[in-house]
């Protein structure tokens, strides 16, 4: 059934077929970003409780539930590429660990912003800003012990482990608001029952939320070719890529 | 022909190796808990000598002086073996490699974890800890301090074969510690003011039980990605 799969493990397809995925991530990304941030910053309504500050809602929501699944999606490939010594996979991980990590940044700066007017101050050491700053961590973690190895096949398994760990980490911060008395309000946007949210408020959020996914998607793609260039440089089809694409 | 040993002797037999190989270099033993004591102790230097705010800083003082001495300790677990090659014999023999791997870890806690919590109860003393908190002090440092060395055998094991292992230790680690710390420190206070605190003890508990059934296989797999 997953043969079909399979052959994706070979550099070079999956070089090209990242490549042909490439324009339309990058596509749907700006656009839905472009569409979701105006909506959200310009003409949803007028929040009654927190004004217009709240509007940064449409940039940290979004930033922080894509931090929680980048680290899913690098811990999946890295757990691929263990289990099954699929090399790509690996490369996969490599390349979403400093996005994830960029991510987690943009989450907590725009939460400190949204915390200052709001709750009267940047920080506080509650169970959910602390768990999304101990991803923060395990993100640089995992990009500097990837770092570290000279040998890349070593250490894309060394970082794959150490994600895989901290796999450990993503049920306690999706959980934390419910878990413990959180300054942090509790989620917004539900699946299974109505959201907590206007329409007109929670459409754009939506929308953002999708092209963050994609967003982080394209740049992972981008990444991703560079690293499988990068391991394979000395391969013929590298070789004849770069006598092609490098005299244009 | 002779029959290969049981897992029960192999676990004990490197058990009173690892024993063995310390006691022979009592440094090994001494040095990190006379760090711990030398940690704990700069911080009434630092903060200033009023009992109020020592009591108030002391959980947090020495759980955080003990996670770094038991961090400090971890470094050199699996060291030695790797440079004399003995590791690559363990790895080779015929016995589940986890189990090898959870002898080294309770020896070296043995050998850190205990004498730490033997002398956590004087230092606490000096910090002026609430008469409360001493039961929740140890209980929480006897079933935390195994948990640290579980999970801090994970990143030694994937840094042993880097030159540069130490300051990148404590960039692996470190978050990892963090869950321990938070639910032992909330346990003291509790106890400091009278409040039950049996329900943290549980969860690091749990952390114990958990990390007791899992660690030693990630500590495995990365001793063979770092043996290569």
């Amino acid at each position: 059934m997953w043969k079909w799969l399979h052959s994706y493990a070979d550099p070079e397809r999956a070089y090209n077929l990242s490549g042909k995925l490439l324009p339309w991530f990058s596509m749907l990304a700006i656009s839905l970003i472009g569409i979701g941030s105006v909506w959200g910053l310009a003409f949803a309504p007028v929040d009654y409780q927190q004004g217009d500050s709240y509007r940064i809602i449409f940039i940290h929501v979004p930033a922080a539930s894509m931090s929680m699944s980048a680290y899913m999606a690098m811990a999946t490939s890295a757990f691929i590429g263990l289990v099954w010594q699929i090399k790509s996979a690996d490369w996969a991980a490599a390349a979403i660990a400093p996005i994830g990590a960029v991510v987690t940044f943009i989450a907590l700066i725009t939460g400190a912003t949204w915390g200052k007017p709001m709750w009267g101050t940047w920080w506080v050491w509650d169970a959910r800003l602390t768990s999304e700053l101990v991803l923060l961590f395990l993100y640089l973690g995992v990009i500097a012990l990837y770092a570290s190895f000279e040998d890349k096949v070593l250490a894309a398994r060394a970082a794959g482990i150490l994600a895989i760990v901290g796999v450990i980490n993503i049920p306690i911060i999706k959980y934390s608001v419910e878990w413990w008395n959180s300054l942090h309000q509790p989620a917004t946007i539900k699946i299974t029952e109505k959201s907590s949210m206007a329409a007109e408020m929670l459409y754009p959020l939506l929308i953002n939320i999708l092209g963050f996914g994609l967003m982080i998607g394209a740049i992972t793609l981008v990444r991703f070719r560079a690293e499988i260039l990068a391991r394979n440089s000395m391969r013929p089809w590298v070789r004849e890529l770069a006598m092609t694409e490098g005299v244009k | 022909m002779k029959k290969g040993i049981s897992f029960r002797q192999a676990f004990f037999t490197l058990l009173k190796r690892d024993l063995q190989i310390a006691i022979r270099h009592k440094g090994d033993i001494f040095n990190p808990l006379l760090f711990f004591i030398l940690v704990v102790t700069l911080f009434p230097l630092g903060i200033g000598p009023e009992p109020q705010v020592l009591s108030r800083v002391a959980p947090g003082v020495i759980w955080v002086a003990a996670l770094l001495a038991s961090m400090l300790s971890l470094e050199r677990l699996f060291k030695a073996d790797y440079a004399d090659g003995s590791l690559e014999q363990m790895l080779l023999s015929p016995q589940p490699l986890p189990l090898m791997v959870l002898a080294k870890v309770l020896a070296h806690w043995l050998l850190t974890g205990v004498p730490l919590i033997l002398v956590a109860p004087l230092l606490a003393v000096l910090l002026h800890l609430d008469n409360n908190s001493y039961g929740a002090l140890i209980a929480t440092l006897a079933l935390g301090t195994p948990v640290l060395s579980l999970l801090g055998a994970i990143g030694v094991a994937l840094t042993v074969g880097l030159h540069k292992g130490g300051v990148l230790l404590s960039l692996l680690i470190l978050p990892l510690y963090i869950p321990v710390l938070i639910f032992a420190t909330t346990a003291i206070d509790a106890a400091g003011l009278n409040l039950p605190y049996s329900g943290h003890l549980a969860i690091i508990g749990a952390m114990l039980v958990g990390s007791l059934i899992l660690a030693p296989f990630a500590i495995g797999a990365s001793l063979r990605v770092s043996t290569n």
